[in-house]
């Protein structure tokens, strides 16, 4: 036993000892700061804790001011070249005019929750009357327009429901190819075929069937728009999960396949203790891939078929061709931008929740 | 923001008024009606905002629609119930020409309101060829004739004339050939082999979506085109084409658009088919009530995003009783848009008769019909018995004045004279053919069309 007595301990190694510990934490908090696109906020937290403030402010420069410096400059060209492109709706307009209706929207978003109010009255007063008139006071769903927020929550509500499918199909389909040559030779010129095809094409298609095949007497499910929609995305974003799964289940360690023989384990206990965690990484990457895909198609795919979503909206703004349009169009393409950025982030936060390495 | 406050709180206001009016037994009260971007849906807006429709017990939903095309199918399938709609789309359905199926309107939902427009570098060329009023502005209406010579330029350097119109058988169709007849040009010819409506054309007419009217000429695709209100407007604004006619100068409260609803529908739903069209002339009724007062009002709510989309000022010209042709040069057309007045929701057959001669014009009836075939299907199209019944609940209700309704009409207008149409030729509903012997340019009595050229 050594025979250090805990008064001798300085001062200052028990700060040091402290100091360890913070910066151990910030490590693992660097991790999680990733993952959310914060990662400048680690070193701007060691420098705060005293860690060589020199190598932390390289960092906090790379990290934060060299990407707020592009944001800016993109800016200032943005404002200086836009009034300068003349179109027959005005000029181009610049950061401020988008960041007014920008405004705009949400005071108008505000202002159909007004109508919603005036609608509620409305129907409460109709329903006095049929009551009167010896009738069931009835309830239906609101009539108005949607407001913008409603819109993007259309387009992810779309987004993730075609994702989901996408993903049902997909994963199995995947696994089955990883696991079997044959099933790979089998499905392998399918793929190649679909994989390149636009949502463009698969729309008319996706459309006629749907109406054919989908009878609604007003109360199904889901509305056919919505329907169309999805399956458009789901049908564009299949290929990313499908590849990546295929080629993740087939590389696994030829070790732990050996090991799998030689516990005689069951297919399904296969798949689910050993192909599975070993190809999650692969499928990840996929499905990141796969809602990437979705977002871009979902917008083109409303755009096109003039379904409820963000892409109607662009699509509504350019045909009504009033002074703001051009700028109500560009903030439909950040929302849209930034919508699909953090999909990104969610895809890949829930990534790291369930892979282990750093293989992504 | 303010402006639309303020409004609603004057919608609010009306609203009370019909709560003693009885309720029909509705067979289906949720409904979605189509609508194209433009000014004359305004009945549907109205009928919505100033919650005519919730008077009747209505849960309406109106959606912009893409184009003519996709609204008919969408009311043919069944995706909407009812729609605005050109007033020879029905017509059409019904014959045959174009996608088969039984449509019928009960409500005509306006007079006039469309303009024939070309590029700035047309008009320049069209200018020496139009005499000028004492002030030196172009003298009105301009006929097609002082186009003839810049068509023949186009035709000596062998490039094609192209002008756009927004569907085969809409009322900016009709007009525009009446307009180039009218002033010695071809608008050309359709036949059951071809139907592009090009063959033996001065000038080619093609299909262009209302909204993209303005963005195609830019473009230099087409020289000029007919459609309806704001997108004449909306050129003058970005500076891009000027009008030359409205359909008031050429034809004076000539019938406009029409609200259909398939055959099926109405049978099926007779009450709510007679609460929709109650809810229309409460509309139509406000739009023009007191010397179109409400106006200013229409306009704020046709501005909105959902519905015309258009600026205020661009969609208020021609709502509030004047035109802007050349850049300053604006004129008063009080009746520029009628939605009530002269009896304007009634769905008179010989309106129905009026589109039916101008598909038998230009080939789109291949073959010679008789006077009584034009009447029959202007009567099973145009019915007008379903709009008396809502009038009449109206009335019973007191929100409706006896006197605007023609009770005892039997579906024909009086006679056109000479003097209301620019080229001066009369136009009688009940001798269809008569009329179309008396149009210099046009098939007559048993012409057909046959591969390139008119015979018989």
């Amino acid at each position: 036993m050594t025979a250090i007595d805990p008064d001798s301990l300085s001062p200052d190694a028990d700060k040091e000892v402290r100091r360890e510990r913070l910066f151990t934490r910030i490590n693992a908090a660097d991790k999680w700061f990733q993952v959310l696109g914060l990662s400048w906020v680690s070193p701007v937290l060691r420098a705060a804790a005293g860690d060589n403030p020199k190598a932390q402010m390289h960092e906090i420069w790379r990290l934060l001011g060299v990407p707020l410096l592009a944001i800016a400059a993109f800016l200032m060209l943005w404002a200086t070249l836009a009034p300068q492109v003349q179109t027959s709706l005005g000029a181009i307009p610049g950061p401020a005019d988008v960041w007014e209706q920008a405004v705009n929207l949400h005071e108008d978003a505000l202002d159909k929750a007004a109508s919603k109010a005036e609608f509620d009255a409305k129907v409460a007063q109709l329903n006095e009357r049929r009551v009167e008139a010896g009738k069931e006071p009835v309830e239906r769903a609101y009539t108005g327009a949607p407001s913008y927020y409603a819109q993007i929550w259309t387009s992810i509500k779309t987004v993730f429901f075609g994702f989901m499918i996408a993903t049902i199909v997909a994963v199995p389909l995947g696994i089955l190819a990883g696991l079997s040559p044959y099933a790979n030779a089998a499905l392998n010129p399918l793929i190649q075929i679909f994989k390149p095809v636009s949502p463009l094409a698969w729309l008319p298609i996706v459309t006629m069937v749907v109406s054919a095949t989908y009878a609604t007497d007003g109360d199904g499910w889901f509305a056919k728009s919505f329907l169309n929609s999805a399956i458009t995305v789901t049908l564009c974003s299949l290929w990313p999960t499908l590849i990546n799964t295929a080629l993740g289940v087939s590389s696994i360690d030829k070790d732990l396949v050996n090991v799998s023989k030689v516990l005689k384990m069951s297919t399904w206990t296969k798949i689910t203790k050993l192909v599975l965690p070993s190809s999650l990484p692969l499928i990840f990457t996929g499905l990141r891939l796969s809602l990437g895909v979705g977002w871009m198609v979902l917008i083109a795919a409303e755009m096109l078929a003039q379904n409820p979503g963000l892409g109607k909206v662009v699509w509504d703004e350019f045909q009504n061709g009033s002074s703001q349009s051009l700028a109500k169009i560009m903030v439909a393409v950040f929302t849209i931008g930034i919508i699909g950025f953090l999909l990104d982030r969610l895809m890949y936060a829930i990534q790291s929740l369930f892979t282990f390495t750093n293989n992504r | 923001m303010i402006k639309r406050a303020f409004f609603a709180g004057l919608a609010t206001a009306f609203i009370s008024t019909a709560s003693h009016a009885e309720l029909l037994d509705l067979e289906k009260d949720e409904l979605t009606f189509g609508f194209i971007k433009l000014t004359d849906m305004a009945p549907l807006a109205v009928a919505y905002e100033n919650g005519y429709f919730l008077d009747e017990g209505l849960f309406v939903t109106l959606e912009a629609q893409a184009n003519w095309k996709v609204l008919l199918d969408g009311v043919i399938d069944g995706t909407l119930d009812g729609a605005h709609m050109l007033a020879g789309q029905p017509l059409a359905a019904t014959i045959g020409f174009g996608t088969e199926a039984h449509i019928i309107t009960p409500f005509s939902m306006d007079l006039n309101g469309n303009g024939i427009t070309v590029s700035n570098d047309i008009w320049e060329q069209m200018k020496p060829h139009i005499p000028l009023m004492e002030d030196g502005r172009p003298q009105h209406p301009i006929s097609a004739s002082a186009l003839k010579p810049v068509v023949e330029d186009f035709q000596a350097r062998g490039e094609p004339f192209n002008m756009g119109m927004v569907f085969p058988v809409s009322t900016h169709n009709y007009e525009l050939r009446y307009w180039l007849a009218a002033g010695g040009l071809e608008p050309g010819y359709y036949s059951p082999e071809n139907i592009s409506g090009q063959i033996g054309a001065d000038v080619f007419l093609s299909v262009t979506p209302p909204p993209q009217m303005p963005a195609t000429l830019e473009a230099g695709t087409i020289h000029g085109y007919c459609v309806g209100e704001p997108w004449n407007q909306q050129a003058v604004f970005k500076g891009i084409g000027v009008p030359v006619i409205t359909d008031y100068q050429l034809w004076k409260n000539n019938p406009e658009k029409v609200f259909g609803i398939t055959k099926e529908f109405a049978e099926e739903n007779p009450n709510t088919t007679k609460a929709v069209v109650k809810a229309l002339i409460r509309a139509a009724i406000w739009l023009d009530e007191n010397d179109n007062a409400n106006r200013p009002e229409a306009v704020e709510i046709l501005s909105r995003p959902e519905y015309v989309g258009a600026d205020y000022d661009v969609i208020a010209n021609s709502m509030t009783g004047f035109f802007e042709f050349e850049k300053g040069d604006k004129r008063d057309i009080p009746d520029f848009n009628v939605f009530f007045r002269y009896n304007a929701t009634y769905p008179f057959y010989s309106d129905a008769i009026w589109y039916l001669t101008q598909m038998r014009r230009w080939g789109q009836i291949a073959e010679a019909k008789s006077d009584a075939w034009y009447k029959d299907v202007a009567t099973s199209v145009y019915r007008p018995d379903i709009y008396l019944e809502a009038a009449r609940l109206l009335v019973d209700d007191g929100l409706a004045d006896e006197a605007d309704f023609p009770w005892d009409s039997d579906g024909f207008k009086a006679p056109t004279p000479a003097e209301d149409i620019i080229d001066g030729i009369p136009y009688d509903g009940r001798a269809p053919n008569a009329y179309l012997e008396s149009l210099p340019i046009g098939l007559k009595a048993n012409q057909t069309v046959v591969g390139n050229e008119v015979q018989g």
